[in-house]
């Protein structure tokens, strides 16, 4: 009998007030950005804040309304987002590709692995100039630079995703008398999944970064040489819509990663939770 | 086919585990093998299962062998009926028929890290079972379940060993789950069969039978333990 009479109070008192609150905090987180944004504002209505360092958020708001209207902005977009998607595309593809060379032989550690290692300690900011001397200053060093960012993370989560494979799974593929196929595909690559994530969200935040440093170097189209024109013309509205445009794709592409995750990852849940 | 092992063998380093040991299980034949805690029991279960690349001597088995481990060791990222196919061209329908006759159809569909501890060593042995294995290897399959589970599962495998027959060779150190389940007990010392007793008893067995108490008291003795506990 005392057991049933305990068992209420353990569950319920958490439930009601967490629902409420919850969204009191919610609504108190939006205050202190707000604010800001009036002091700033004002700052720059009364001249202490001038427009050749920072415009007035008026100002950009209706600078990013008339970029888009003129078409400026979504054309710089869609070269940027181009660029990002392909050097992505490539450099993700040859990350996880040797990854599984790697990953999956001792031979294909042995051959890939050192060099990767190598090419890892390289600042790859610093190749720039020699990207430049080979493939000029058209779309491929922007791509290849992106490509070669995202390649490395993926390359070495991946590659620890499929190491760190739980041993006792491969000794039941053995007994299940899996194929080295099958044993690849149904437990090696799932169970290398939650790292290979890992490794494709921080690859995005390197993807972006790597796009922007490329797009200052030399660039004639995309949000980078929109950036960088405004800057000869003291433009720092059209400066911050450029940088406020990266982080909102930076955050969406962050987003797109963490659903993927939410269901490639769906047999972790009732375990997290 | 009969599983024979002749002058089988294995050393960890300078520890002799298995000393040219010899054996034979006969069909559908349910044999338990006991022995003290780093006998070889597993080690010699592994080689059966052909998990064991530096085991020497002869080891002839049937390719029909098919493992239930003390961990159940279903693959977390596959719903529990694709855990039971895995790597089989079955149809779905006779893996359902195997989470049928343990009784978890209705969590075909769960992931493996929400099922509880004794579905999930049921579902470890439904996907054995559906291998229609002749030789069924179980390694202290029962030793992390607790008290009760343990029970209805000691029945069920019972069952399952009267429908389908595999001759099962199961690993654990728990004399009274040997006495009560097997038709045969092995003691595993200095790395060879040290005893070999057969159990004639009738099924449901009770501890309480004389002649299992009897055989108790002997099989302890050959552990090295007698039944007040000291050596």
């Amino acid at each position: 009998m005392s057991v049933v009479e305990l068992a209420r109070p353990v569950g319920k008192p958490r439930a009601t007030p967490k629902g409420p609150r919850r969204r009191v905090t919610a609504w108190h987180r939006w205050l202190s950005p707000l604010a800001l944004l009036v002091i700033w504002q004002i700052a720059s209505a009364t001249g202490l804040l001038p427009e050749r360092l920072l415009a007035a958020p008026a100002t950009i708001a209706s600078t990013a309304v008339e970029l888009t209207q003129a078409g400026t902005l979504p054309t710089a977009i869609g070269v940027s987002l181009q660029r990002v998607l392909i050097g992505f595309l490539v450099g993700g593809a040859a990350g996880i590709l040797l990854a599984l060379v790697a990953g999956l032989s001792r031979a294909g550690e042995n051959a890939v692995d050192p060099i990767m290692q190598a090419l890892r300690a390289l600042p790859f900011f610093g190749l720039i100039p020699l990207f430049i001397l080979w493939f000029g200053i058209g779309e491929e060093p922007k791509i290849l630079l992106v490509a070669l960012a995202v390649s490395f993370p993926l390359y070495l989560n991946t590659f620890s995703g499929i190491r760190g494979v739980d041993g006792k799974l491969a000794e039941v593929a053995k007994t299940l008398k899996l194929s080295r196929g099958q044993l690849i595909r149904h437990i090696v690559l799932p169970g290398a999944l939650p790292q290979t994530l890992v490794g494709l969200r921080q690859a995005l935040g390197v993807a972006w970064l790597a796009l922007i440093v490329a797009e200052q170097v030399n660039a004639t189209t995309g949000l980078g040489y929109m950036i960088n024109d405004a800057r000869e013309f003291l433009r720092t509205d059209v400066i911050v819509v450029g940088l406020l445009v990266y982080s909102a794709l930076g955050l969406a592409t962050d987003a797109i990663v963490r659903l993927l995750e939410r269901r490639a990852l769906a047999w972790r849940r009732g375990f997290l939770a | 086919m009969a599983t024979r092992l002749s002058g089988v063998a294995r050393a960890f380093g300078d520890r002799v585990v298995l000393d040219s040991l010899d054996l034979e299980l006969r069909d559908g034949e349910f044999t338990a093998l006991l022995g003290r805690s780093g006998s070889g029991k597993s080690t010699l279960l592994r080689a059966l299962a052909g998990l064991d690349d530096e085991v020497t001597g002869k080891i002839d088995v049937t390719d029909s062998v098919a493992v239930a481990f003390q961990e159940p060791r279903l693959v977390p990222w596959k719903r529990l009926l694709a855990n039971i196919t895995l790597g089989l061209d079955a149809p779905a329908d006779k893996a359902k028929a195997a989470l049928a006759e343990v009784a978890l159809t209705e969590r075909s569909d769960a992931w493996p890290l929400t099922l509880s501890g004794g579905e999930a060593q049921r579902a470890s042995l439904a996907r054995a079972l559906v291998r229609e294995p002749e030789l069924l290897l179980l390694d202290e399959p029962f030793s992390a379940l607790d008290a009760l589970t343990r029970i209805t599962i000691h029945q069920l495998v019972l069952e399952l060993w009267a429908r389908h027959r595999p001759a099962v060779l199961l690993v654990t150190h728990d004399v009274d789950e040997a006495l009560l389940l097997a038709d045969r007990v092995l003691v595993l010392d200095e790395g060879r069969i040290a005893h070999d007793i057969s159990i004639t008893a009738d099924r449901p067995r009770h501890r309480e039978d004389p002649d299992l108490v009897t055989l108790r008291t002997i099989l302890l003795a050959a552990l090295g333990v007698s039944p007040e506990g000291r050596s």
